[in-house]
């Protein structure tokens, strides 16, 4: 009889105590963006497709299925970390094959330029104007140094130059100032 | 309990958090006559010397500009222009060391001076008469941005629209070493009280409080003197205690209201100015002399003559310091600005800007370096020295794990960088400078998520235009096939119908067909694809003309794809011939001229040694060799001698043939081409025959 | 000629962690100096045995850690945290108790966790729990006041005690500790609780020997030379004064009331003043910055915590002082007060933004 009661008094509360969680769980429950929205917002949309998806919205979707974290070489550790953070694994370093580089624009050398029009087809966020037979040019403020612009080009006028430090953007990194030297 | 006006009147003065007391040091300046420095060999004036944007230039070198000539021109509100501190000519204009902490070379006019000093036209404003808005010009025109050391356009300061309260002139100057306000405030009190007046013209506010630190007794009666007929004028001596000049806490000292996080001291009803910035204002306004030079202290102890200079902006330290007797040192420093907030110069050719109250070149034993950094012990003074109330320590850590979550949460953005908490660090642990790097990588981080989000949308919208565009196509394309279908005449379509038959016939006995019939049938089909493309020709023209109406990126893309079309080398010649009948004639001679070559000369060694570009350097001079006068003919060599480079660097391994027959084809158009946009056709049509050769070239190779 | 580049400020005041330390432990010399005064010239021997210990595990460590030994020998952190240990624990322990402690108080509790600056608990008072825990015996052997014992000890004496446990004349420990009347002699703080556990009132308690003033003998002036030392660390500002304020509040507040509602079966707050480490962990070990809050209120609550949780422990407890454990308990929640403490920020509304 005991036993009996005391079975029942456990079942009871479980049942009790389960109710009360699944009410929470749907009375408190905290909207969320989908997965797949909080890693496209971490990801640092160059749309460069160094990740071998073609651009970072598919990448996000990759990664959201399950790819691995770690194939965002303009994004670096920083992103990765964000990344481990969000999904709850561990931080991976950058695939070895995909180096971080300095932050670069794509420059057109214009007078080399012939307006063939194939870097502005290949360009993923529209920052290259111009039209056919008409020199190009790039937008360095909307370009995002995906290196995607270069190889189209037939006559290689495309470089990557890495952004110039300006005194608003300085780092305060004494040490690369260059000192002066007066006998 | 008197209202907080009536406390500001009595003379009620507050405290702020915090705060230090290091060692003025005043006194080897203070004391002594304002001195006027002679004219340097060179001036070297950076056309950005506030916080905001360059103006235009409008000198250029060789010029000769008199003395008080705008150097820039202002075109937009966050801009005040420089000018020629003193009449003489422009050497140049180049990149020179900015007087930054960064020392990043800067757009610097350099200006010899003749030593005349002549000056230009000058128009002194009546303040009785002048309205707001030409006097608020008038201190855009004469370049005056905050002498304090931000450097904030004075105009838009003084001509704000909100309601003033308080108009707060900072006098404090509370770096040790510097009494350049103290010089100038012994020297010109009256026309200070002028500059004041101008702004209260401006700004109409309740009264005006005047900062000076309690050290500077000479100044403070100067200052009170010439204030005397002024009721609304209240002359305040602060305790002397480092940072009371910070704007944010000098608001606090005064009137006891804090300055909202992320908001100005406009939004509660104050604006404050420098005392040099008032004296500027009066001589711009009612003397029309634009902000040309400033008083510096040159002080320190490998400094002989440690004194106040007035001296021209555009002055280079090195003049300065030998003007006062400098005596270097080994490992010396030589610093802009004070010792707390001021920054180290690596060499002494920056010039001294609008902002620039004070070099100090102290020897070694004066203001020794930092010893090394031991590790925090939390003791808290920094703490306690913060007049921003934060907490150091704790920065410091999460600036140095690189935390930009935390660092918001504990307020970096509040720090104002016064240095007080170093100063007191007893493990001598940098933290200005920790901030100021955690600071830089949180704007950058900020930076770089705005573009992210911008990279986004433009790829978002590029996408949808390209899926849009697709699908108008598709649809174009439906409706041109079904109006070609209609408009066709029976007879084509009879002959259509005809060559369906004759093709069925063809699959049913194909093996009975004779030669002859073959070849007619051949010949028919070569007939109805030219007409068909004649016609695709002409459908691409007319959406070329309705697509002006998009964008000029949807416009350049239509443009994209027609140049696309032209790339293949026979849909160019069909559109050429659509377009025009002499270019077609001399497509197809050219057409023709290349099958005779290629037939003639298909393997023969010599053609070969004669023509194959074996490596970029050979290719150069063959490319170059047909050039005429014309650049751009010069640029479509070059772009073809490019692309033979590559060629011949991608297919050294590959058979020589397709190389050899396609360089003598790419060579021959240009000599024989005078037009220049003949050329450029001809360029694309040898560029693309480069690629199908180098596809061949491989093609054979892997065959 | 070449030149520097720095980052501002390039003033600094002239104090240095290295000149910190020297004080405290300077400030800490007239204590020390009673304390050989009246409980024996042990202490003195027990603090050379720490420091040389201190400095020798600190050096060793720094070398395995491939870091700069000397400048970080030189700012003299070990060499307080020796002291502070070496004078808490009984002048007549065996040798070894020390140096164990010291040792593990360097090596374990500051140099593990990431060196100076980086340690969570007070070094000195971790050490001396693990030794309360480990050798119970040895770490409650007190002398009675010199004047109340049998036999005064020499330097000497003190040296082979020390070193033997036995003095030069062949005394041990607990013979010595028998008072003059034949009976063990413990601290007042000792013989209190053990009294009003035995049911004798406050003041009838107090007649014994070893109290002579109202909070005994030697341990009145001891304390009254670390509050004279603390007061001039104060002054000198390398300590706050609200930690120790708030700590001898936190103490005598609760002492006071308990006091007035029955002063039979509690002594006075002046007592518990004056008596045990009191002046000594008030102004020497709980300021220890680097395990302290770091707040200015952070620091009224870290020491009011600690005064509070010593009278629980003296009342209470199952030790007679208790401030090795209060320290060690305030140092837990030092992380916590620290996040509740933050000062309103220049330009920030009052409320706090916790999330």
């Amino acid at each position: 009889m005991t036993l009996l009661n005391a079975l029942l008094a456990l079942g009871v509360l479980s049942l009790l105590f389960g109710a009360l969680l699944g009410y929470a769980a749907i009375r408190f429950k905290v909207e969320s963006d989908p997965l797949v929205e909080q890693i496209d917002d971490i990801l640092p949309q160059t749309q460069c497709g160094q990740c071998g998806y073609p651009g970072c919205r598919p990448y996000a979707e990759a990664i959201a299925n399950g790819d691995d974290i770690n194939k965002c070489p303009p994004g670096g550790e920083a992103t990765i970390k964000k990344l481990a953070e969000l999904l709850g694994v561990e931080a991976k370093p950058l695939n070895a094959a995909q180096e971080v580089a300095v932050k670069r624009v794509a420059f057109i050398r214009e007078e080399e330029c012939i307006g063939c029009t194939k870097c502005i087809q290949a360009c993923p966020v529209d920052a290259i104007l111009g039209a056919s037979k008409q020199m190009h040019t790039v937008i360095a403020d909307e370009c995002t140094g995906c290196d995607l612009c270069v190889e189209p080009c037939p006559v290689d006028c495309i470089d990557m130059i890495p952004v110039t430090v300006t005194a608003e953007r300085w780092k305060w990194d004494l040490n690369t100032i260059p000192v002066k030297l007066v006998e | 309990m008197p209202t907080l006006f009536q406390q500001i009147q009595a003379g009620t003065l507050w405290d702020f958090h915090g705060g230090i007391h290091p060692p003025a040091r005043k006194a080897q300046t203070s004391g002594k006559p304002l001195v006027q420095m002679p004219l340097p060999d060179r001036l070297y004036i950076p056309i950005r010397q506030h916080i905001g944007v360059a103006g235009r230039l409008i000198v250029s070198a060789g010029q000769r500009v008199l003395k008080g000539q705008p150097l820039t021109v202002a075109d937009n509100s966050m801009a005040v222009p420089v000018h020629a501190p003193t009449s003489g000519t422009i050497l140049k204009i180049t990149e020179h060391t900015s007087a930054h902490p960064s020392a990043l070379p800067e757009t610097t006019v350099i200006l010899a001076p003749d030593g005349k000093e002549e000056w230009r036209d000058r128009r002194p404003l009546n303040i009785a008469t002048a309205d707001r808005h030409s006097i608020l010009e008038r201190l855009q025109d004469s370049g005056i941005a905050g002498m304090g050391g931000a450097g904030f356009p004075t105009h838009l300061k003084a001509g704000m629209t909100q309601p003033v309260d308080y108009l707060i002139i900072n006098a404090v100057e509370c770096e040790p070493y510097i009494s350049a306000d103290d010089a100038l405030m012994q020297e010109a009190p009256t026309t200070i009280v002028k500059g004041i007046d101008i702004l209260c013209q401006l700004l109409s506010p309740k009264a005006v409080l005047i900062g000076i630190e309690a050290d500077k007794p000479i100044a403070i009666a100067a200052l009170k003197a010439a204030c005397s007929q002024r009721e609304h004028y209240y002359v305040r001596e602060v305790p002397v205690k480092y940072p009371s000049g910070g704007e944010k806490q000098l608001i606090q000292l005064l009137t006891n209201k804090e300055v909202p996080a992320g908001r100005r001291p406009a939004d509660i009803g104050i604006v404050m100015h420098n005392v040099a910035t008032a004296f500027a204002v009066a001589q711009a306004v009612l003397d029309d002399h634009p902000l040309l030079s400033r008083i510096v202290t040159v002080t320190g102890e490998t400094v002989l003559q440690p004194q106040n200079v007035l001296a021209l902006v555009g002055t280079p330290v090195s003049a300065l310091l030998d003007f006062c007797g400098f005596q270097s040192e080994p490992r010396q420093k030589v610093i802009m600005g004070g010792p707390m907030m001021g920054f180290t110069l690596p060499d002494l050719s920056v010039p001294i800007v609008k902002t620039t109250n004070c070099i100090l070149a102290p020897s070694t034993t004066e203001l020794p370096d930092a010893g090394p950094e031991l590790d925090c012990i939390r003791c808290g003074q920094c703490a306690d020295a913060c007049p921003a109330t934060l907490l150091p320590q704790q920065l410091l850590w999460y600036s140095k794990a690189k935390d930009t979550d935390k660092l918001k949460e504990y307020h970096l953005a509040d720090c104002i960088e016064c240095g007080a908490c170093a100063y007191v660090c007893p493990s001598e642990i940098p933290l200005v400078q920790y901030y100021r790097v955690a600071k830089a990588e949180i704007r950058e981080q900020q930076r770089e998520a705005l573009k992210a989000e911008q990279a986004k949308a433009r790829f978002e919208a590029r996408n949808a235009r390209l899926e849009a565009e697709k699908q108008q196509r598709l649809a174009r394309n439906q409706q041109l096939a079904a109006t070609r279908q209609q408009a066709q005449p029976a007879d084509s379509q009879d002959a259509v119908a005809a060559a369906l038959a004759r093709v069925k016939a063809q699959q049913d006995a194909s093996a009975e067909k004779s030669r002859e019939q073959i070849l007619a049938e051949r010949e028919l089909r070569k007939q109805q694809a030219l007409a068909y493309q004649a016609q695709k020709a002409q459908t691409n023209e007319s959406a070329a003309t309705q697509s002006d109406t998009k964008t000029p990126t949807a416009a350049s893309d239509t443009a994209t794809t027609q140049s696309a079309a032209a790339e293949a080398d026979s849909k160019a010649a069909a559109i050429a011939a659509a377009e025009d009948p002499r270019k077609a004639a001399v497509a197809a001679a050219l057409a023709r001229a290349k099958a005779q070559r290629a037939a003639a000369e298909p393997l023969t060694p010599a053609a070969t040694a004669e023509t194959k570009p074996v490596s970029p350097a050979d290719a150069e001079p063959a490319a170059m060799a047909p050039v005429s006068d014309d650049p751009r003919k010069a640029a479509v060599a070059a772009a073809l001698a490019r692309a033979k480079a590559r060629q011949a660097a991608a297919s050294a391994e590959s058979s020589p043939e397709p190389t050899s027959s396609s360089a003598a084809e790419t060579t021959t158009p240009v000599a024989e081409q005078p037009d220049a946009r003949k050329a450029a056709v001809a360029a694309a049509l040898a560029r693309a025959k480069a690629r199908k050769a180098l596809s061949n070239g491989n093609g054979s190779q892997t065959e | 000629m070449s030149f520097k580049i720095a980052s501002s400020p390039h003033h600094h005041s002239q104090r240095s962690t290295q000149q910190l330390m020297q004080w405290v432990a300077l400030a800490a010399l007239p204590g020390i100096a009673l304390q050989a005064v009246f409980f024996g010239y042990g202490v003195i021997v027990q603090l050379l045995l720490a420091i040389s210990t201190a400095w020798l595990s600190e050096a060793l460590v720094l070398w395995l850690r491939k870091k700069p030994v000397l400048p970080r020998l030189l700012d003299h952190s070990a060499l307080v945290t020796a002291v502070l240990l070496a004078i808490s624990i009984p002048p007549y322990a065996p040798w070894w108790l020390i140096v164990i402690g010291t040792a593990f108080a360097i090596i374990m509790v500051k140099q593990l966790y990431g060196g100076l600056g980086n340690n969570l608990f007070n070094p000195a008072m971790a050490a001396y729990v693990m030794l309360l825990i480990s050798f119970p015996v040895q770490m409650t052997q007190w002398l009675p006041p010199v004047s109340l014992q049998q036999a005064a000890l020499s330097p000497l004496d003190a040296f082979c005690m020390v070193f033997m446990q036995y003095s030069c004349s062949g005394f041990s420990l607990s013979q010595l500790q028998l008072g003059i009347d034949g009976t063990t002699l413990a601290t007042p703080l000792d013989t209190l609780r053990q009294d009003l556990n035995n049911g004798l009132t406050v003041s009838e308690s107090l007649q014994r020997p070893v109290f002579f003033a109202f909070a005994g003998t030697g341990w009145l002036w001891v304390n009254l030379a670390y509050l004279l030392g603390g007061m001039l660390l104060i002054k000198l500002k390398v300590i706050s004064w609200r930690i120790p304020l708030a700590l001898l509040a936190g103490l005598a507040v609760p002492a006071l009331l308990f006091w007035l509602g029955s002063s039979g079966a509690s002594p006075s707050p002046l007592f518990h003043l004056f008596s045990g480490a009191t002046m000594l962990a008030a102004f020497f070990i709980a300021t220890d910055p680097v395990s302290a809050s770091t707040t200015d209120r952070g620091r009224l609550w870290y020491g009011a915590l600690i005064g509070l949780l010593v009278y629980i422990i003296r009342s209470y407890g199952g030790y007679p002082d208790a401030f090795a454990f209060a320290v060690l308990l305030a140092n837990m929640c030092v992380p916590l007060i620290d996040y509740y403490t933050r000062p309103r920020t220049y330009g920030h509304k009052a409320k706090r933004d916790v999330k």
